[in-house]
This record gives C-alpha cells, sequence and structure tokens, in this order.
C-alpha cells in the first residue's frame, strides 16, 4: 500500500507516494532525483546518508519516509545558498581539502552544519567528537578537523 | 603567476560538484532502469542440487530470473584469469553464476531483475536452492593439510608455489650464509586478513539501444571492462563505450574485473532490452566482492655483530580465498618489496598460495607491501634488541646507500621486470624522521613506546599509459587519459601538468578520465601509477601540442619557433610582448576550415589567406587541428621510499592502545601537487591504522564470515586517527621526464610495522602478530613469563 506524504526538502515542499517501507534515503535518491546524499552501508553507521531533519542531523536510511511527513528536510544540494554561493562549511572543505573521492562528503556537511549552529567555536574535542558519527575511508580526517575549525572561523568572519 | 603550477597546491577542480550533490556516482545514473539483484550461496561450501524459482514468480515487478544454465555458453565460462603466471599452476576463476558448485559465501547463485530493488529483493527471498553442504575449507593451517580440497582438481589446495632467490657476493646462498652467520633468529609473523572497503560498493549500469552498448561500472580500469565485456558478449570493440563516473573510492578491490555483474547486467539489458542497474550493498561488498592482507611468514635470519642481515630465508604461506583471478600479484609484491631500503648478503623467499573457501584475494592498497615491510622492520628490531642496539642503528647499516643508485635487487618484480630502483636517499630519510619524532631525545617508560617502519614502494609500473591534449578554437585544453579516478584528484594535478607545459591558465583546461569514448587504450589506476604513468603521457603529449603551436605560431608571425614561448595562453616572441598571437587563433590556424561558424574561425577559410596556394592546405604528414597525443610506458617501475614513526601509549590496566604522535617522511620525487600528496598519505596511515589495530575478516570454522557489517567490521572514525606530521624529499625519478613517483598506497604500508615497534617498545613483549586489539595485549600480558 501507498501512502501520499509531503516532505518540504531543501524549502521546497514535494509530495511524493512511497510504500511504507520505502528508506527515506531512497525516497530523496530515486523518487525526489536528490542524489546527493549517499548510501554507504544501510546500517546506521558510515553517516554517508545523514541529513537534516528540522535542522538535526539523522540518518536517512535508517528512516522510513512515511514517518517524517510533513517534516523540512535539508540535503547537501540545499547547502549552498540561492544564488549556489558555497556555504562556509563547504567552502572549508575544499579549501582544506577535505575530501577525496566525495562519498562520504554530503554526510560531513550536513553533520558539520548542524555541529557549528550548535557550537559555533568548537574545540579540538568537540570536533572529533561531532563528527565520530561519520566513516571517511580517503581522508583519514586530518583535513576534514581542519575544515571544520576553518568554518567556525568563516561563520564567525560573517556572522 | 599562472604557469607555473607543477609543484603548487592548487585547489582541487573536482570539489565544486561534490561538495554540492552535483557529483555522480553510479547509483545516481539510471533513474528508470530495471534493478537487479542476487541470490548469493549462505554456503562456503557446496553442491546446488536444485533452484526452484516458482514461489518467486507472482512477485509485482518482477522481470526476469536467471541461473548459470539460462547464461549462453560464451557468458556462462568462468571469467578470466587476468595476470597468468608460470608459477600459478592451479589458477581457478568462478563462474559469473554459480555452476553446480559454490566456494564461499556470497557467491552469486541466481540474478534476479525487477521493476526496483525492494521487488528484485522480494523475488530473491523467495527463490528455493537446494544446497549439499560440503565440508568447508577455513584459514591457512586447514587449507595447508589438503585434508578437503577447495577445488577438486586441485591437490593439496594449492594454487601457485614459487621460490625466488637471490646469492650473496660470493654465490653463496640465503640458508648457507645463515648457516656460518654469527648470529641467526627464527621466527613467525602473522598477518589477518582485511579489505579494501569503499564507501561506496561496486555497481554496474548498462545501456543497449539495439547496436551500441554502454556500460557504467563503478571500476579503477574502464579500458580493460570494456574489453572483456566485448569479449564475453561477441560485440565489437567499437559497439561498447565503458566509463567510470565519480567514483566512491577503490583502494585496490575495483581493479578487479570483469567482476560477475560487469557481464551479467550489460547481458541482461541487451537480452530484455532494457536499462538495467545493480549497485552493491554493504553485505554484499562484504561477502562477494575481495579481500586482502592474510598471510604467514616464516623468518630466518643471519647477522653480524653490527645487525648487517648476511642470509634472510622467508617462506610464505598465502591465503588466496576461493578464486585467483588476479593472479598471485600479492605474494609477488611481498616477496619482492620485503626488501624494502635494505640489501641483505643473501635472500631467499618462497611462498605457497592456497585455496580456501572464503572470499578471494586481490591487491588492497599496499598490495602485499604491508606484510613485506612487517616482516623486514620486525627483523630489523629483533636483531637490535638481540644485539642491544638502537634500532635505527641496526637499519643503517643494512641501508643501500645514495651512491649506490640504481641499485639491482637480482629479482623479478610484479610487473615480470628487474628489480631495480631508480634513485633514492635512505639515510637522508631517516635522519628526517630521527628529527621529526624526536627519537634520540624520547623518554621511554613503561606503557610508553617509540617505533619505526621503512618501507620502499616500486610505483608506476607498466605497461603503459596515453595522453591525449586538444586545443579548441575558444582557446580550451581538453585533456583525457584513459586510467580512471576514485577520489585522487587527477583532474586538478594533469591539469597542472598540461597547464604547466601549454602555458595556459589552469581553468582554460579540463580533463576527462575513465571514458572509453574519450581515449580508448589504457591499463587501469592501481600500483600508485597514475600521476606516474598518466602524468607523463599527458606531459608529453602536451610538448607535441606545444611544439605544432610554436610551429603555427611563428608561421603567423614570420618568427623562429626557437625564439617564441607560451604564457597565458598567448604565443609571443621572447622579449617582444607585442609579436604575439592567443593560443585559440593557433588553434583556428591549425585547422583548415571551408565553413566559418564565427568570427574567429573565419580567419581559418579558404580565402582567407591564411594558407599558400601552391601547398596543400594540411601538409604532408601533418594533422587538421590543435591537438596531440601520445604514450608513456615506462622501461621499469620506479621506487618511492618513506620511513614512519610513532608513539604509542597502552593502558596498564585495560590494555588500551593510544597513538600518541604518527609522523612520516616521504619521498615521491618531484611532487605535482604537495597538497594532494598529504592527503593521500593521511587517507593511508588512517587506514594502515584501521589495519594495525581494529580491521580483521573474522570467519567462523563453517566459513561464515561473522562480522561483515560496519557495526563489527571496525573501521576508524575520527576519534580513532592521531594527527599525522610529515615531512618530504624529493629524489627525482631519472626514469621519466617529470621525475615524478607515485604516492598513492605510500602512507598504509609500514604502519603495522610501526605500530607493532612502537608496542614492542613501550610493554617489552615481542609483537608478531597484527592486527592487535586491547583484549589480544591484555593477553600477551598475562601470558608474559614472569
Amino acid at each position: 500500500m501507498e501512502h501520499e506524504i509531503t516532505l518540504v526538502v531543501n524549502g521546497v515542499a514535494r509530495r511524493v507516494r512511497v510504500p511504507a517501507r520505502r528508506l527515506l534515503s531512497d525516497c530523496l535518491r530515486h523518487d525526489l532525483g536528490l542524489t546527493g546524499t549517499h548510501v554507504g552501508c544501510e546500517h546506521g553507521v558510515c553517516g554517508c546518508c545523514t541529513v537534516l531533519l528540522d535542522g538535526l542531523p539523522i540518518r536517512s536510511c535508517l528512516t522510513f519516509a512515511v514517518t517524517v511527513d510533513g517534516a523540512e528536510l535539508t540535503t547537501v544540494e540545499g547547502l549552498a545558498d540561492a544564488d549556489g554561493g558555497l556555504s562556509p562549511v563547504q567552502r572549508a572543505f575544499a579549501e582544506c581539502h577535505g575530501l577525496q573521492c566525495g562519498f562520504c562528503t554530503p554526510g560531513f556537511l550536513c553533520t558539520v552544519t548542524a555541529l557549528l549552529r550548535e557550537n559555533p567555536a568548537p574545540t579540538e574535542e568537540e570536533v572529533l567528537e561531532g563528527i565520530s558519527g561519520n566513516l571517511c575511508r580517503c581522508t583519514g580526517y586530518q583535513n576534514i578537523v581542519k575544515a571544520v575549525h576553518r568554518a567556525a572561523e568563516l561563520l564567525a568572519e560573517e556572522a | 603567476m599562472t604557469t607555473r603550477l607543477f609543484g603548487e597546491p592548487v585547489p582541487r577542480r573536482e570539489d565544486p560538484r561534490l561538495l554540492t550533490g552535483q557529483g555522480r556516482y553510479l547509483d545516481d545514473l539510471g533513474h528508470d532502469a530495471l534493478a537487479a539483484a542476487f541470490v548469493r550461496s549462505p554456503h562456503a561450501h557446496a553442491r546446488i542440487r536444485d533452484i526452484d524459482v516458482g514461489p518467486a514468480l507472482d512477485v509485482e515487478g518482477l522481470v526476469a530470473i536467471y541461473t548459470w544454465e539460462d547464461l549462453p555458453e560464451r557468458v556462462g565460462r568462468a571469467l578470466p584469469l587476468l595476470i597468468p603466471h608460470p608459477a600459478l599452476t592451479h589458477g581457478r576463476t568462478a563462474y559469473p553464476l554459480a555452476r553446480d558448485v559454490v566456494r564461499h559465501v556470497g557467491e552469486p547463485v541466481v540474478m534476479v531483475v525487477a521493476t526496483d530493488r525492494y521487488a528484485a529483493e522480494d523475488a530473491c527471498a523467495l527463490i528455493e536452492v537446494d544446497y549439499e553442504p560440503l565440508k568447508p575449507v577455513v584459514g591457512l593451517a586447514e587449507a595447508v593439510q589438503g585434508a578437503q580440497l577447495v577445488h577438486r582438481d586441485v591437490p593439496g589446495n594449492v594454487g601457485a608455489h614459487l621460490v625466488q632467490e637471490v646469492p650473496a657476493a660470493d654465490g653463496r646462498g640465503a640458508r648457507e650464509a645463515i648457516e656460518t652467520a654469527p648470529h641467526t633468529l627464527a621466527f613467525r609473523l602473522d598477518i589477518e586478513r582485511s579489505a579494501s572497503m569503499p564507501l561506496e560498493g561496486r555497481g554496474v549500469y548498462a545501456r543497449w539501444d539495439g547496436r551500441d552498448l554502454r556500460v557504467y561500472s563503478s571500476t579503477q580500469t574502464s579500458t580493460s571492462v570494456r574489453m572483456a565485456v566485448a569479449a564475453a558478449l561477441e560485440l565489437p570493440l567499437p559497439q561498447v563505450e565503458v566509463i567510470a563516473p565519480d567514483v566512491g573510492g577503490g583502494f585496490g578491490v575495483k581493479i578487479v574485473h570483469p567482476w560477475p555483474e560487469e557481464v551479467l547486467v550489460p547481458w541482461a539489458a541487451m537480452t530484455l532490452g532494457r536499462e538495467l542497474k545493480w549497485a552493491e550493498d554493504r553485505r554484499e561488498h562484504f561477502v562477494a566482492s575481495a579481500h586482502e592482507r592474510a598471510q604467514v611468514h616464516y623468518v630466518r635470519v643471519g647477522f653480524d655483530d653490527d645487525g648487517r642481515v648476511l642470509g634472510l630465508d622467508v617462506t610464505i604461506l598465502h591465503d588466496h580465498g576461493a578464486y585467483t583471478p588476479y593472479g598471485i600479484i600479492v605474494p609477488i609484491v611481498t616477496s619482492t618489496q620485503l626488501l624494502g631500503p635494505y640489501k641483505p648478503g643473501a635472500y631467499r623467499v618462497e611462498f605457497t598460495a592456497v585455496y580456501t573457501n572464503t572470499v578471494q584475494v586481490t591487491p588492497y592498497r599496499g598490495a602485499g607491501r604491508p606484510q613485506g615491510v612487517f616482516c623486514m622492520e620486525r627483523t630489523m628490531d629483533k636483531i637490535a634488541r638481540y644485539l642491544g642496539k638502537d634500532r635505527t642503528e641496526v637499519r643503517e647499516v643494512n641501508f643501500i646507500r645514495p651512491e649506490e643508485f640504481p641499485y639491482d635487487q637480482g629479482m623479478t618484480f610484479q610487473d615480470g621486470r628487474p628489480l631495480i630502483y631508480d634513485s633514492g636517499n635512505y639515510p637522508e630519510l631517516l635522519r628526517m624522521i630521527k628529527e621529526l619524532i624526536g627519537w634520540d631525545s624520547f623518554e621511554r617508560r613503561p606503557g610508553r613506546g617509540i617505533g619505526i617502519g621503512c618501507y620502499v614502494e616500486g610505483t608506476g609500473v607498466g605497461p603503459y599509459e596515453g595522453g591525449h591534449v586538444q586545443v579548441t578554437s575558444d582557446g580550451r585544453v581538453h585533456v583525457s587519459t584513459g586510467l580512471t579516478s576514485q577520489g585522487q584528484g587527477h583532474e586538478t594535478v594533469f591539469a597542472q601538468i598540461a597547464a604547466t607545459e601549454l602555458g595556459v591558465p589552469i581553468d582554460r583546461v579540463s580533463v576527462v578520465t575513465g571514458d572509453t569514448r574519450r581515449f580508448g587504450y589504457a591499463v587501469g589506476t592501481f600500483a600508485s601509477r597514475a600521476a606516474v604513468v598518466s602524468g607523463n603521457a599527458v606531459a608529453l603529449a602536451c610538448r607535441k601540442v606545444r611544439e605544432k603551436a610554436l610551429r603555427i605560431a611563428a608561421d603567423a608571425l614570420e618568427a623562429n619557433p626557437a625564439d617564441l614561448d607560451i604564457a597565458d595562453g598567448i604565443v609571443h616572441v621572447s622579449g617582444t610582448p607585442a609579436a604575439s598571437i592567443p593560443l585559440s587563433t593557433v588553434a583556428v590556424l591549425a585547422n583548415p576550415l571551408r565553413y566559418a561558424f564565427d568570427e574567429e574561425t573565419a580567419k581559418a577559410t579558404q580565402f582567407a589567406g591564411a594558407a599558400a596556394p601552391d601547398r596543400p592546405p594540411v601538409a604532408e604528414g601533418d594533422e587538421p587541428g590543435l591537438e596531440g597525443k601520445d604514450y608513456y610506458s615506462p622501461i621499469r617501475s620506479t621506487f618511492a621510499a618513506g620511513m614512519h614513526a610513532a608513539i604509542v601509549e597502552t593502558d596498564p590496566d585495560t590494555a588500551e592502545i593510544t597513538v600518541a604522535r604518527y609522523a612520516v617522511v616521504h619521498d615521491c620525487g618531484r611532487l605535482i601537487n604537495p597538497m594532494i600528496v598529504e592527503g593521500q598519505i593521511h587517507g593511508g596511515v588512517a587506514q594502515g591504522i584501521g589495519g594495525a589495530l581494529y580491521e580483521r575478516m573474522v570467519y567462523d570454522q563453517h566459513g561464515q564470515l561473522v562480522n561483515a557489517s560496519f557495526m563489527d567490521f571496525l573501521m576508524p572514525y575520527a576519534t580513532e586517527i592521531p594527527h599525522i606530521e610529515t615531512g618530504h624529499l624529493e629524489t627525482p625519478s631519472p626514469l621519466n621526464p617529470l621525475g615524478v613517483k607515485g604516492a598513492g598506497e605510500a602512507g598504509v604500508i609500514p604502519v603495522s610495522a610501526v605500530i607493532a615497534s612502537a608496542l614492542e617498545d613501550a610493554e617489552g613483549i615481542e609483537i608478531d602478530r597484527m592486527p592487535i586489539s586491547p583484549s589480544e595485549l591484555f593477553d600477551l600480558r598475562t601470558a608474559r613469563p614472569e
């Protein structure tokens, strides 16, 4: 049986019919065409599928789309501003070489965006803790950690 | 200055799309394609008695079900043995779908096609396969016993056996040299299984339009997939194109090809006349791709009072899993690269590669080097401990000296060519790493130790790569090379090379990799070879284009080509900037036209007066267009080197292991982009730390991989990886025009050796087996004789 739901994704209301078992990650990627959200393990460990639900990071691979009917979602496609200008977090990742293959990157960007919203000047410990739910197989994390601090600086400068 | 880009930390050109969700990975393509899923064997070893697809037939959305019996002869054949070797006397490969017998958990048995993946998996769950379980062979001990066989026609489970021997200068063999040495040691060293584990699994998407087949694959080699698919499907090569889109990490596993799915998905797409896609899920990646690392090494070494190795004798048992599609590259690399920066008096190495009922073993970043380096570096530490010497001192007396290059190790390397090191400076690397970590001032105390590990890595193996460079009439430079990218930043570094060689701003340069429509001849991305082989090919192609551009510009400017230079995309007479012509105009003039399509191209038309009327518009031996193609085919590998050191702390009660500091010095010849090289090192070290402390594939006695998920196979998060301090030495390679060596695998290679060295120093317990967990360290403490 299918359910008609409405998701407000990156500020746009999208109506979609999904079976009850449709994962939010699959709904975003395959029903709404927002393929920037990636799926790395489908059991909630790698964090590639992280999106923001009402501003907070969640695993979209562990969420049924029907359970978030009416919610506001932000995906990686919604992080840049309306003119396409990269967000401070995105710019910091580029500047600090915080990505290589880029597969885990959307999850990190969403996680870090929420982290810095909650804690605009995190300590080293808080950064490590804040990104400790996301796996990256390429970078060794050092430049990601650097990028989080850099993003905090950029956000402070531009506040 | 825009044209001095080689050696600069140029920001990556890949990043804008990858940061905004605009990357295009395999499963982002083919929105309307049908989906494939596979029924995979739940048994490590079993005979298939019967397959009943009946219960699945009513699944809504089901399109097709295929077993091995449904495949045409050419498609159903055993997959190719990619790298035959005379020592691989019993090479065996899988069938695309299991034929009668399954030999590891995860082997594909039935392929299901449906309207979406959910429906395909529903159907898979309903298909009933009747298996007659056979006794599985798990682990090296069982395999060597040979009581049970993985392949009925492979006696003793032995796929390959190879002995290589390098005698001493006086002609004596290693065993003899060890017998007569002043001191001897013998010990066993173990490394367990791990895997590449890219965050994007494998995947294939195929489109057939009735004449041409287009295949997208998350692969490290699109050209070779193309040839394999064309052969399997009996299609003329020009009708098959293969594209590696954005690839979410490879680390070795994606060099294997053709995977069963790479044959089956295109075949089914053609058979059904529908677009078809398969994207691997994580469990499939654990049980149906490839693993590496597992080896046991028996080492005997003879040495003198200074710690100089007089003879080294290593016997290796290699667990090859169920099949050998990639030949015996891993144990060959271990055997040869074990030597590292050293020159033992005599060396003998023997390996036996045996089959087990587990996932097949093929190269994972480092490809046998981490095991070899573990052997040699443990050996150096044991010699130092025995003689009561500093560990770095023992290493130093065994180093090849800077003046001894090129240095012939007297062996055959993985490319079938002599193991001759091209260049290096190992004493300087040692000095640098000791300084960086503070070796001489380190304050040892119980629970705090320091360790070191050295390696040499043969990089940039052939046979070749090519580059094509085209300057179009808008002044843009289009570069293509056939090998593929999985995050290494090739679009950036090859653009740096082209911009530097051609004297154009980098934003005018674009790079395409891994697309057979753009470049058909290539080998692939592995063995830290892309910068060396494709990098030099792109440089050579650019030099051809530059030469042609200067010739045409010289004609137009009535100057001597030798007096011309190119900067910022403009050809000018050296010292006379006013006498100039843009490269865009040169590109126009290079292609005599009948038809103009804008004001610029009008200059090349037949009444524009550009060509002399008494000569053909395109001179004999020339070609239209400002473009060039060239290949770089190295005579042999180039040899990068590095040394790592770490300070490790252990908890006295819980045996928790913390890496307090980690330092790397690294020599990959000339650096093209230091930012990218550092990133490669960071990532490699992190994988190495995973391999040293956390990651292992745990098979039970039944051949079940009991930790086949990210919950149980522990890859490090940011919280597990220390800050990595790096230093660079640049010893150019004399073998190639750019003087570069590879960097991709370097970071991972010595990490297990370094951590073992530091743990041994902290605990006073010999560490001969990696990875090591806190509970294993605790057990070692408990077992320590009082």
